[in-house]
């Protein structure tokens, strides 16, 4: 695998330039999610009305490509209501993972230039933490882990469609 | 003795060819992505040699057997050569007796081993375990699952900046209820050296043994378990170009005698009925069940390649490596060293400004350079610098300048990918 593809210059931008980067005053929903492998940690708070993602933010420490997925996740989920933004979380992990047929219709845009993590095993957590994460916000679950029972690598998203 | 070592041994005393020496180790020609690697991760598990696989490769194919067991012709084999690996691993340490070897699967396993057969019999309620900051995990962990299940209490011993044990804050923190000291020999994380002859002496001035995590230390520094006067150390074989899943624990005599089994089963017994089993002697009490024999060969192996080098002249040249990656690294701006103890052994633990470690490990992998990013199982030690992770280049004697010069330019490549 050439990391060069990885690294690309939309990841590294929005590395630079996280979007919707903080913290929401008057979340409704709000879950931590945490790397205990590398210590990274991920704060996403949303506000969510009548079903809809009307805002979302994050902030936490991490790495570049972790970074850069919370913001482009939470730039493609504004706006979308939670089953869209289930949709995309499934999607997500399918793509990093190497499940996800590419050239099967799906809903991911340019998020598919996260699709060179599935030759880095040791990647993949640091891609699918912001989802995971997101995932357990929507759900209500407090805090989320990739670790044990949480493994992104072994664990499936409910399918909700 | 390995033959291979003996002109080996002659080669070395008319000159030191570390590129020959280099050579003894297949795995370092390969390629990763059209690079040749650059083998840094040493301070994880080293590379084997021609002479260690050869080796394993003679029992494999003409010496296999149970040991311990059988009359017939492989099992004494086996059982001899076995034996005679324990005997080289005690000439290895110095140690008085052969008995005093235990092999385990390694140093975790030998911690264990002490924690449940010393620990669990002589450790009470309200008593102290001393440990330090530069821990790794493993030394930590099952002295915490001791304390709960006893009402015992962790004292731990500070570092100041530089990565360094405040041994004068060590010795205050003893009192009548210190009851054990675990001390590692060498941090994972940073190569602090630490002064454990003091240390040891002092806790014995208080009647306190001491367990020496050597997993570091082995291969880079001559042990000699008799002048230390410790009363436990112990290390792994894959970090002294040996194989995985063994490990020896040095216990003195009258320790081990008076400790309790760890772990129950075959060969640790002398008789079994049900109403009594009474166990066997050391080293055999400690060795439930079939050993890792051919790993213990391999053991046995690796320390005859390493003494015939000679350990104090690994870690002279070494030591030349760290002067040179330490000022190398030390020019690059934006990165900072972390672990800048007077006493080092060949371990660089760094950061870049602004740049993960795992970026920095997974680009500097593209150039086919091998580090470790993380927190290198001491989490007490990156809370105490105040960073979640860092990358680390840990050298072994196999290694080159040409290398550092490879993971500087890494670096500047990393730099310039987040500029």
């Amino acid at each position: 695998m050439h990391t060069n593809s990885l690294y690309q210059e939309v990841i590294l931008d929005h590395n630079r330039k996280p979007r919707n980067y903080g913290k929401l005053d008057c979340a409704s929903h709000h879950a931590v999610g945490h790397n205990p492998l590398c210590g990274d940690r991920l704060d996403i708070t949303l506000q969510l009305q009548n079903d809809q993602i009307d805002n979302i933010a994050f902030q936490g420490e991490s790495c570049a490509i972790c970074k850069a997925s919370a913001s482009m996740m939470t730039a493609a989920v504004k706006g979308k209501s939670r089953l869209d933004a289930e949709t995309l979380i499934h999607e997500f992990r399918e793509l990093a993972t190497g499940k996800l047929d590419v050239n099967h219709p799906h809903h991911l845009g340019r998020l598919t230039v996260f699709s060179g993590i599935r030759d880095l095993p040791t990647r993949v957590k640091c891609a699918i933490l912001p989802w995971h994460t997101l995932h357990a916000a929507l759900n209500s679950i407090a805090s989320a882990s990739t670790e044990a029972n949480n493994d992104p690598v072994q664990t499936v998203v409910p399918d909700n469609s | 003795m390995n033959p291979v070592n003996v002109s080996l041994k002659s080669e070395i005393s008319s000159g030191f060819d570390w590129e020959k020496i280099r050579a003894d180790f297949p795995i370092l020609k390969l390629k990763i992505d059209n690079k040749p690697l650059v083998f840094l991760d040493n301070a994880a598990s080293s590379q084997m040699p021609q002479q260690v696989i050869d080796r394993l490769v003679r029992y494999q194919t003409t010496q296999h057997a149970n040991i311990n067991r059988a009359v017939h012709y492989l099992s004494e084999v086996a059982t001899l050569e076995y034996h005679r690996a324990r005997c080289t691993l005690q000439q290895f340490i110095n140690a008085r007796e052969d008995r005093e070897v235990i092999f385990t699967s390694g140093t975790t396993d030998s911690i264990n081993l002490v924690m449940h057969g010393y620990g669990r019999k002589f450790i009470k309620a309200g008593d102290e375990i001393i440990l330090t900051t530069l821990e790794h995990h493993s030394n930590i962990v099952p002295w915490q699952m001791l304390a709960t299940e006893k009402g015992a209490k962790i004292r731990v011993v500070p570092i100041n900046d530089k990565g360094e044990l405040e041994v004068d804050e060590y010795e205050k923190l003893f009192n009548e209820r210190t009851k054990f000291v675990g001390l590692i020999h060498v941090s994972n994380a940073l190569g602090t050296i630490n002064p454990i002859k003091r240390m040891i002496d002092f806790a014995h001035q208080h009647g306190v043994p001491v367990l020496i995590d050597g997993a570091q230390a082995a291969p880079h520094i001559a042990i000699d378990v008799q002048a230390l006067d410790c009363d436990f150390y112990t290390f792994s074989a894959h970090k002294l170009c040996g194989p995985t899943g063994v490990g020896i624990l040095y216990g003195k005599a009258a320790l081990l005698e008076a400790m309790q089994p760890f772990k129950g089963g075959g060969d640790m017994i002398a008789s079994v009925t049900f109403e009594k089993t009474i166990y066997n002697t050391i080293p055999h009490k400690f060795e439930a069940g079939t050993p890792p024999i051919a790993a213990a060969i391999g053991f046995g192996a690796a320390v005859d390649y390493l003494t015939a080098i000679g350990i104090e002249n690994i870690a002279a040249y070494e030591s030349t490596l760290l002067d040179y990656a330490t000022e190398c690294l030390n020019a690059i701006p934006g990165v900072r060293i972390i672990g800048t103890a007077a006493e080092k052994t060949a371990v660089i633990s760094f950061t870049i400004d602004g740049i993960h470690p795992h970026d920095i490990g997974t680009i500097l992998n593209q150039d086919g350079i091998a580090v470790r990013t993380g927190h290198h199982c001491a989490q007490p030690v990156m809370q105490r610098f105040n960073v979640p992770a860092t990358s680390r280049a840990s050298f072994a004697f196999y290694n080159k300048k040409t290398e550092v010069d490879a993971l500087v330019a890494g670096i500047k490549t990393v730099q310039k990918v987040f500029l």
